[in-house]
């Protein structure tokens, strides 16, 4: 069963457009980059080179994104802020896809008033402003090791995912094999991992994909305002902290880390949409009545 | 109709009862009080004085009961920042985050819809695919990053904007009328234009995606075949119909938005909840902390209610229902 959603993913890999293989590829790059930092980087993050002669230098072939006004090198510390973004978002979004995975499931293999009980709590917990609690939470609690800004970020991110696993799994719980596999005794468990779980997951992945630019945005912000990832573990949006006066002369040190961000954000949303046409059942059925007025390969 | 607004209603006391349950003990299990943090000189017992006098040395239960209480009569506490009452400095600082965000909210959702009904129209034209592609862009940047860049290039590389808040903090007092209103327009301007540029770019994505899942119905292709021009086929027929989502999505955005103008805020110095908010965190101003954040919620649910309520007046199918 793992191979088969493996084999239906890879397939839709195989439908993108060029575009959304350039993405791909984009990201790839990115993340080995990233994933690289202390091997590629010519400095660590927080060494300051020369702390009277090499700061608020602009861009030159020593230092191609320049040094800040720590005197520290601009390339190394996006990489090492690439790093710290990437997998404070990759792990943020995979805790909210577990938990919203589980949440949703539940309610749907229950039913009844727990059902009802639990999308209640959701819609509470929906109308929460995630960015307002997420700093109260953050401030209060300052400084939080970077796991907990994981887990903070996971938790608060959740509950589109369970909504969407939920409305999926009423519907595969009709179906035919799971009725099957109720009438033959299992049990609610086992009906929940084994049947409806599998059946779920590709728009889980999808959403996921989307989720992860999402978050990095949310965790740069977060950081912007100095209470998300700080010195010396800073990530791409720590980069922004000094204020904005301090940009004013040293353009440099405020466009490069954010032209990596919006290139990753950017190549996340352009697959995510690529991927959610892809694998959006409704959408090859669209395209089979294609009306000839509208681009068919694009789909919300 | 009066059935629904009930029940939706009935939902949104529920939410609200729930939001400041959480966001009351997700805030009160963080370490310290808002004594904890003034003047280190203070000895222990002043300290312990002060806390039973706001009532942080009861049991947690007990503070609980007392707070909702005082909630469901529309006392949200004392700010120990501002030294009034939280009701009175939400009141200073809310309407200027609204007006950010009312006029956002409105623009954006104007050339949004427009932008995702050209970008449908004329989808084969290099234009359109162009502007398609810049929406993307554009909803892909974080906002606080846009507006620093905004805040960079208007304010300081190209002064021809003021840097960040309300009004000219000297000069305002000085201006005629016409001056002054010219005054604080300029100062709207960056704010407004970071968040109608984010949210434009969401709502033109979402108009077109809800247009493309109208076109392929029975009653687009109905219009088709009895000849309509293909302008009033999308302008009338299928936009209609693709306005429905919009209305849920103008609830959604709400949240969003509110988000995003914390951050505008900040980078434009601009006095709202958002910056207050940020500056009662650092002294642990509990009451206006969980206020914020209560007041958002609410924002936010009788934002969804009005959607709701909206989206049945617009379309008879929910009526019945």
């Amino acid at each position: 069963m793992f191979v088969e959603w493996l084999r239906g993913l890879a397939a839709g890999v195989r439908r993108l457009d060029s575009v959304s293989r350039a993405a791909l590829v984009i990201l790839g790059a990115l993340f080995l980059a990233a994933m690289l930092a202390p091997v590629i980087a010519p400095y660590s993050q927080s060494h300051q080179i020369d702390i009277v002669g090499m700061k608020n230098h602009a861009p030159s072939l020593a230092h191609p994104f320049g040094t800040d006004r720590f005197s520290r090198d601009v390339l190394s510390r996006v990489l090492y802020g690439a790093r710290i973004s990437l997998t404070v978002a990759t792990l943020a979004v995979l805790v909210s896809a577990i938990i919203g995975t589980l949440y949703g499931l539940t309610a749907a293999t229950l039913g009844g008033v727990v059902d009802t009980v639990l999308m209640r709590l959701l819609d509470a917990m929906l109308s929460i402003p995630r960015v307002l609690l997420l700093i109260a939470i953050l401030a209060l609690w300052s400084p939080v090791p970077l796991w907990m800004l994981v887990l903070l970020l996971g938790i608060t991110g959740w509950f589109g995912v369970s909504r969407l696993v939920r409305a999926e799994a009423l519907s595969v719980r009709e179906r035919e094999f799971v009725v099957a596999a109720r009438s033959l005794g299992a049990g609610a468990g086992r009906i929940m991992l084994r049947h409806l779980l599998p059946n779920v997951l590709v728009p889980v992945i999808v959403t996921t994909t989307l989720g992860i630019g999402n978050v990095i945005v949310l965790e740069a912000g977060l950081s912007f305002i100095g209470i998300g990832a700080r010195e010396p573990a800073a990530s791409l949006g720590t980069m922004f902290q000094d204020g904005t006066e301090a940009f004013a002369g040293t353009w440099w040190a405020a466009l490069f880390p954010g032209v990596v961000m919006v290139t990753t954000v950017l190549c996340f949303n352009i697959l995510g949409d690529a991927l959610r046409a892809s694998l959006d059942p409704r959408h090859l059925h669209r395209a089979r009545v294609g009306t000839g007025t509208a681009p068919l390969h694009t789909a919300e | 109709m009066r059935r629904l607004v009930a029940v939706r209603l009935f939902h949104a006391v529920v939410v609200l009862f729930l939001v400041t349950t959480i966001a009351f003990f997700l805030l009160h299990f963080a370490p310290g009080d808002p004594f904890s943090f003034e003047n280190p000189n203070i000895p222990g017992d002043v300290r312990d004085r002060m806390r039973a006098e706001f009532g942080y040395d009861r049991p947690l239960m007990e503070q609980y009961v007392r707070y909702m209480g005082s909630v469901a009569s529309g006392n949200l506490g004392f700010s120990h920042l501002l030294r009034v009452p939280v009701t009175q400095a939400l009141g200073t600082v809310l309407p200027r985050t609204l007006l950010l965000m009312g006029l956002a909210l409105v623009i954006s959702f104007a050339l949004g819809i427009r932008l995702g009904v050209y970008e449908v129209r004329h989808w084969q034209k290099r234009r359109a695919r162009a502007s398609n592609g810049i929406s993307l862009f554009i909803y892909s940047l974080p906002d606080f990053w846009l507006a620093l860049m905004l805040l960079l290039t208007f304010a300081y590389w190209l002064p021809i904007l003021p840097g960040g808040g309300m009004v000219d903090v000297v000069m305002h007092e000085y201006m005629g009328p016409g001056q002054a209103a010219w005054d604080r327009i300029k100062h709207l301007i960056l704010p407004l234009t970071a968040l109608v540029l984010i949210v434009t770019a969401l709502i033109a994505r979402y108009q077109r995606a809800a247009l493309l899942e109208v076109l392929p119905s029975d009653f687009v292709r109905t219009a088709r075949a009895k000849g309509v021009d293909e302008r009033d086929i999308i302008g009338r027929h299928a936009l209609r119909n693709a306005l429905l989502p919009m209305i849920t999505l103008a609830g959604l955005a709400f949240p969003a938005l509110l988000g995003g103008a914390v951050f505008v805020e900040k980078v434009f110095s601009w006095p709202g909840m958002g910056l207050t908010l940020i500056s009662a965190i650092g002294v642990r101003d509990y009451p206006l902390v969980v206020a914020s954040v209560v007041v958002g919620a609410a924002m936010v649910v009788i934002g969804n209610l009005l959607a709701d309520i909206a989206y049945g007046l617009a379309d008879p199918r929910v009526r019945v229902r």
